[in-house]
């Protein structure tokens, strides 16, 4: 299932809407990377809140996704982990360190534009 | 085949026989009732047993154990001795009566009643011995069900009371809009630490926390599990998107966790919980300023 990417400002926004495979996500990769590319854009946001399961293939897919997208001198925010799915993720050691992470939406768009209002 | 027959008759034998003097034996409990319920009671105030009830309380509790006790020998079945153990304890596990006091009274009715036996058959040593064969199983079975009894129902009430206090314990509390803070009190064992972790993430779920101090004041022992729960705590509330503060470490603690070599790095740390709360206004652009200040300027 292909997520959808949506432009808001200078800001990205993406929607995971179900459980994705790993396909999904390495196709996830490829298209914001050349959606940030080509809105110039300074701010990802990738939502999370529909994922009731996170495995160590998302995790580290998201990682290198920030990773990646910092390269491009970008900030990612990860928004809506669950609580449950986050319990799980520290039991089996997937802290996603060094990625930024926000409540929901809301919260990751303040982030952003503190950064962004910050860096300038 | 017929080899095979003889022991089973035997012991049907044996058995009808031990009903029959259990029957005896009861009639002759029942006889002597009061006299023997006396003395028994008499003995446990000379033991200096159940010290925590009156004489009349008792004197109440010792006729309808005794009844309890004889209608278990007669009948043969333990049930109603069973609930009626439970239902004591029950009552008297509040007042603070010990298993050695339940034990050592049900012992002493065992001794009691042996002794009035011996009287009674003491110029007939086989039939004595027939009754005490008879007696002594039945005895011991009956002071073992009110022994486990007492035991089970005080395990109960533990249980309970554990329960209560970990659901006590947790609680999750909002000090300004979008900081919360969980002070932790006792013992962290794996399953506290997971329902303090479930209970924080919730938290800050519905509390739409920033920032979360936590205040181990209240944490008299650290090792490296529970070092490590609290590290997964902190990081589970960074991936909701909460920074997290952690506050009141003894000096003790701080040098086990060192020692240990638990990796605190990723751990923000500040001394006490005022120092705590005072940082996290910081971090969401609190100013706290005495209203004297605010009327001069």
């Amino acid at each position: 299932m292909e997520v959808p990417i949506l432009k808001q400002g200078r800001f990205l926004i993406a929607t995971i809407q179900a459980a994705l495979s790993d396909a999904d996500l390495l196709q996830l990769r490829r298209a914001l990377i050349d959606k940030v590319i080509h809105f110039r854009s300074n701010g990802v946001i990738i939502d999370v809140t529909a994922l009731d399961v996170m495995d160590s293939f998302a995790t580290r897919t998201l990682r290198d996704i920030t990773n990646m997208i910092r390269l491009r001198g970008a900030d990612t925010v990860i928004v809506g982990i669950q609580p449950e799915v986050a319990f799980a993720m520290v039991q089996l050691g997937l802290t996603m360190e060094g990625v930024a992470t926000a409540l929901d939406l809301e919260e990751g768009l303040e982030h952003l534009q503190h950064r962004a209002t910050g860096k300038s | 085949m017929s080899s095979n027959k003889r022991p089973a008759n035997r012991e049907q034998r044996t058995a009808a026989q031990s009903t029959a003097l259990l029957r005896e034996l009861v009639a002759h409990l029942r006889q002597n009732r009061t006299q023997l319920r006396e003395e028994w009671a008499n003995r446990i105030t000379e033991a200096q047993l159940l010290t925590a009830m009156t004489k009349e309380e008792l004197f109440a509790e010792a006729t309808s154990v005794y009844d309890n006790y004889v209608e278990a020998l007669a009948t043969g079945t333990f049930e109603a001795l069973q609930s009626y153990a439970r239902n004591l304890s029950e009552r008297i596990i509040p007042r603070g009566v010990e298993t050695h006091e339940v034990v050592g009274i049900v012992l002493l009715l065992r001794d009691v009643l042996a002794r009035s036996l011996f009287a009674k058959y003491q110029g007939d040593f086989t039939m004595l011995n027939r009754i005490l064969d008879a007696y002594e199983p039945a005895a011991n079975r009956i002071a073992n069900t009110v022994a486990v009894g007492f035991v089970q129902e005080r395990e109960r009430v533990i249980r309970q009371q554990q329960e209560a206090i970990r659901e006590l314990s947790t609680p999750v509390l909002q000090v300004r809009e979008r900081l919360l803070i969980l002070p932790i009190i006792g013992v962290i064992d794996a399953q506290r630490a997971r329902q303090l972790t479930e209970q924080l993430l919730r938290g800050i779920r519905t509390n739409r926390a920033k920032v979360v101090v936590i205040d181990i004041t209240g944490v008299a022992a650290m090792d490296a599990t529970v070092a490590n729960h609290l590290v997964q705590t902190v990081e589970a509330s960074r991936l909701l998107g909460a920074t997290v503060i952690v506050t009141g470490l003894s000096p003790e603690i701080a040098q086990t966790i060192v020692t240990i070599g638990v990796d605190l790095g990723k751990m923000n740390t500040v001394g006490d919980l005022q120092g705590g709360i005072e940082q996290a206004e910081r971090l969401l652009g609190y100013k706290v300023i005495p209203v004297a200040d605010t009327a001069a300027s």
